[in-house]
């Protein structure tokens, strides 16, 4: 064999993509690359994208399942736009996300599943790697199925049985190309099948066929990438998706309070993951109750608040509809109520597994009478931990409801995560009341937050009633009289407008004055700081206010936006934020952009209509 | 009994549990009565005074916990259930009394009615059933007879009516006991004895609209006709009714029948024993039926069994997950499974 030259390329940074049949074992691939890409000390974000069937039949576009990682050596703020490499286990992944590979990318197939069969499945009408339809892109042709087969014959295990490890191969061919080591995935077969000795051999040796394949075709044309390890700060640190960080920070809050956690839920997508998790941490005294509905699962959180737990209830989009006028009684009550919703694309049913912005309206007005409550949105996947924790600090300090919006982007995404010591988080101090506690009356509220006392039922001296009636201002016995309900409409409102002075100020990315300020909240900021930071670097007077508090909007918000010639507000919605803004701040033109496509933006499509703003006089 | 010592070392009183508000029911509502009974059972409960919690939904019956001086919940309507939930699950010390009525229990918060009961919390659910809507002025209920004449059935109504000692049942419920708003006495001594079941209580109040819907109970609780078509069951006593206290109930085939004693050689021996313990809930579900003019209806405790409560196990499990699992603390579970240094 003569000896060919063998070049390594450096690379900033990559997008890969796996895609397969919802059988395949995609999100294992992917979540073996991450941790490889971890132990190489990159930084990087990954995003799976399911199908919202179950099992939908196989070789179907419907059924198609992928995972992308973006990772590199500098900061990663999304998990990619278009992939740089693609890797197709069937006909109908190649057809469903060629248009999510970039132009002259690389794509790696499985030759032996593009069958007559197979091709008519996915859609086909000719076969497109031997159409030289694909001529743009680098097409690595491998017969992975038969070679995962030969990999492992030695080991006598049915066919059947080592052909589910294809997706090993696949994953050795790209540990070659971006020089990974197998150490963690060796750790993770023999964890995963340590009653199965056979099978952790036999996952081994077809990962290694993969690698040991790559290394010999000629289709790479020799060339292997290097990504520099990114220059995180010291530390310890762990991958993370965005519900993972929200149940954590729940009971990171929870912890911190010394109030038990109650979490009262109904299961939905894509919020169940939160319920699943709290529901393994009883060791941590945290309680988790799958309700009947959502009602009951947000009633009985209400309730448990009344009992004096630190509680939460999960949901979406539709369910939030169903929790709103429990979160009512929680804002006339004056009860701690932690109500996450992880939004999905809307109204009704409508698109479970994708991701948008649209309930903000729904969290801010969504009530019936003048029901003010505090929202949060958290920005990235590991953020949902910061903004979680936040949520249970105001909740129990101001003694209100605190709606957290993520997203169905946040919360299936992930990311790697530098590990908070819980000695550094924030203090939290709920307001109890103390047993006895001279003249205490349910409603006589602290003079600067304005909250009302936590007398929890167990406690003696404070016995009291409560509900959902209007209450007399300080001893909130029931009361019909007309200018009580004035003062008590406006002490909630007050209560909440003030929660703006417990609260970090709105921090600019940027310049603090230029000719555009992108006003961004939610999940949308990876994508945002892409944008801007490219923009930046062209010498573009463009700063970012990405905003995590949306009500009470920070202090500052007003004196931020005066510096600039002009304001965009991207969102995936129509146009919810930017109406807050308009109503909040008259003063100002607010130009809007919006995508309800059940997709993030591209930080492409962002640049350009920056820069067409910036252009136009 | 543990609970007797309790109640004696608390020396509490009525007088303890009287509230400041002003009582805002009809004269002659059936709930007056059902609150001075109520009032009477709370010091005998064996419960300190602020271990007591009354929650309710929205109704007539929902007021209930302005007017007694414990820790109290009035909250959304058909939500009684999840609420008292919560707050049992939460702090499984506390004494939780749950007020409610037909509409709110049976039609808005059925869901919740029915789950409660099969989950079995430790939970007294009192259900003031009047058959009719009378917080929103006479429109009738999940419970209205069939035919009946309401605001919202001018034609009479054409829905069949829950029974909800069936319902409850039927759902699996551990305890369903039935009393008149005629008889205070009884209503002390029941709601004593649904707070000691472990266990959801279900309470069923016939109790008397006298706005919209008087008299509904007629036949059960007047004077003239009650003896007649009431029959108190009591565990290990022969089901025996009738002013005489002539009549007994027997099970004929697959159903129940009204025999009377020395007629066709039947003696006390003939007649069903009641056994309220018993965990098939077949007899249960029968006598629960039982209604005027073939049958007498059941008063009494018709169904108490034993069985795991809901938080009795939840707090097993958290003690148990407390010995075995390894995280104890947020920092573990943060630095738990896989993590790199940099």
């Amino acid at each position: 064999m003569t000896t060919k030259k063998k070049s390594v390329v450096d690379l900033e940074n990559v997008v890969v993509r796996f895609a397969g049949d919802s059988g395949d074992g995609m999100q294992l691939t992917g979540a073996l690359f991450s941790d490889a890409a971890a132990v190489a000390g990159n930084d990087f974000i990954t995003f799976p994208d399911y199908p919202s069937e179950i099992r939908a039949p196989q070789g179907t576009i419907a059924g198609v399942s992928g995972f992308q990682i973006h990772f590199g050596q500098k900061n990663i703020y999304t998990s990619g736009d278009l992939a740089d490499v693609l890797v197709a286990m069937n006909p109908a992944p190649l057809k469903k996300n060629l248009e999510w590979v970039k132009p002259g990318g690389t794509i790696i197939v499985d030759t032996d599943t593009f069958t007559e069969k197979a091709l008519i499945k996915a859609g086909y009408e000719s076969n497109p790697i031997a159409d030289d339809s694909l001529r743009d892109y680098n097409l690595i042709k491998a017969p992975i199925s038969s070679l995962t087969k030969n990999a492992a014959s030695e080991l006598g295990l049915d066919n059947k049985m080592v052909l589910k490890s294809r997706n090993m191969f696949a994953l050795g061919v790209m540990f070659f190309i971006f020089h990974r080591d197998f150490k963690s995935a060796d750790e993770y077969f023999e964890k995963k099948f340590k009653a199965n000795p056979l099978v952790v051999k036999s996952n081994k040796m077809v990962l290694r066929a993969g690698y040991n394949y790559a290394d010999t075709i000629e289709a790479l044309n020799r060339v292997t990438y290097n990504v520099e390890p990114a220059s995180l700060k010291k530390g310890k640190y762990r991958n993370i998706t965005g519900n993972l960080a929200t149940s954590w920070g729940l009971l990171a809050a929870s912890e911190k309070s010394g109030r038990p956690l109650y979490l009262g839920s109904y299961p939905i997508t894509p919020a169940t993951d939160i319920l699943q998790e709290i529901s393994k941490h009883k060791s941590l005294g945290a309680k988790a109750f799958q309700a009947e509905d959502e009602i009951a699962g947000v009633v009985s959180s209400i309730g448990a608040s009344f009992a004096g737990s630190m509680a939460v209830t999960t949901t979406s989009g539709p369910g939030l509809s169903l929790k709103s006028e429990a979160i009512g009684l929680a804002v006339m009550t004056e009860l701690p109520l932690v109500v996450v919703d992880v939004q999905r694309g809307g109204p009704s049913t409508g698109l479970p597994t994708k991701s948008e912005q649209s309930d903000l309206m729904q969290a801010m007005f969504g009530r019936n009478g003048e029901a003010p409550v505090v929202i949060l949105a958290a920005s990235t996947s590991s953020d949902c931990f910061f903004y979680a924790y936040e949520a249970g600090r105001i909740a129990m300090e101001h003694m209100t409801p605190v709606i957290l919006l993520t997203d169905g982007y946040l919360a299936n995404g992930s990311e790697v995560f530098k590990i908070p010591e819980m000695k550094d988080m924030p203090k939290i101090k709920p307001p109890l009341a103390k047993p006895n506690e001279p003249g205490y009356q349910p409603y006589k509220r602290d003079p600067e937050k304005l909250n009302r006392l936590w007398a929890i039922p167990g406690t003696e001296g404070l016995r009291h009633r409560i509900g959902g009636l209007e209450k007399e201002d300080g001893s909130g016995n029931v009361s019909h009289d007309p200018m009580n309900h004035q003062i008590m409409s406006d002490y909630r409102a007050e209560k909440i407008a003030r929660v703006a002075n417990y609260i970090p100020d709105q921090e600019i990315i940027g310049d603090k004055e230029g000719d555009l300020l992108v006003v961004s909240w939610g999940g949308t900021y990876g994508n945002m700081i892409e944008a801007v930071k490219a923009l930046q670097e062209d010498g573009k007077k463009v700063s970012l206010a990405h905003f995590n508090y949306i009500n009470p909007l920070p202090k500052n918000t007003k004196d931020i936006f005066k510096n600039f010639k002009k304001i965009i507000v991207p969102e995936l919605n129509l146009g919810q934020f930017v109406l807050l803004l308009r109503m909040c701040f008259p003063d100002f033109r607010f130009e809007q952009y919006n995508k309800v496509q059940g997709l993030p933006f591209m930080v492409k499509e962002l640049v350009d209509k920056f820069n067409q703003l910036l252009e136009e006089e | 009994m543990t609970n007797d010592i309790k109640v004696k070392e608390l020396e509490l009183t009525k007088a303890d549990f009287v509230s400041d508000q002003m009582v805002k029911w009809c004269p002659g509502c059936g709930d007056h009565a059902i609150l001075a009974s109520f009032l009477k059972a709370l010091p005998q409960l064996g419960y300190k005074k602020e271990d007591i919690v009354v929650v309710s939904g929205i109704g007539c019956s929902s007021r209930f916990p302005y007017y007694v001086k414990t820790y109290g919940f009035h909250g959304i309507h058909g939500r009684a259930a999840p609420f008292a939930s919560g707050i049992k699950i939460a702090n499984p010390k506390l004494n939780v009394w749950m007020v409610s009525g037909d509409g709110d229990s049976l039609a808005i918060g059925g869901n919740h009615f029915i789950h409660v009961l099969r989950r079995n919390l430790d939970i007294n659910i009192m259900l003031f059933n009047n058959k009719i809507y009378g917080l929103t002025k006479g429109q009738y209920s999940p419970t209205t007879p069939l035919g009946q004449i309401t605001k919202t059935s001018p034609q009479g109504t054409i829905e069949h009516p829950f029974n909800p000692g069936e319902l409850a049942i039927g759902a699996q419920g551990t305890f369903f006991a039935r009393v008149t708003d005629t008889n205070p006495k009884m209503m002390t001594e029941i709601m004593i004895e649904a707070s000691n079941h472990k266990g959801t209580s279900l309470i069923e109040f016939l109790q008397n609209c006298v706005i919209f819907n008087n008299k509904t109970h007629k036949l059960i609780t007047a004077r003239e006709t009650k003896d007649e078509n009431q029959i108190h069951l009591e565990a290990g006593k022969p089901m025996i009714f009738g002013k005489e206290r002539d009549k007994g109930i027997i099970l004929e085939g697959t159903k129940l029948k009204v025999v009377k004693l020395g007629e066709n050689g039947i003696t006390e021996k003939s007649l069903l024993v009641h056994d309220p313990h018993e965990s098939d809930p077949g007899i249960h579900q029968m006598l629960a039926k039982m209604a005027p003019p073939e049958l007498p209806a059941a008063i009494g405790v018709i169904r108490s069994v034993d069985q795991l409560t809901y938080e009795e196990q939840v707090e097993a499990i958290i003690k148990h997950e407390k010995e075995v699992n390894p995280i104890h603390s947020v920092t573990d579970l943060l630095n738990s499974g896989k993590t790199w240094e940099i």
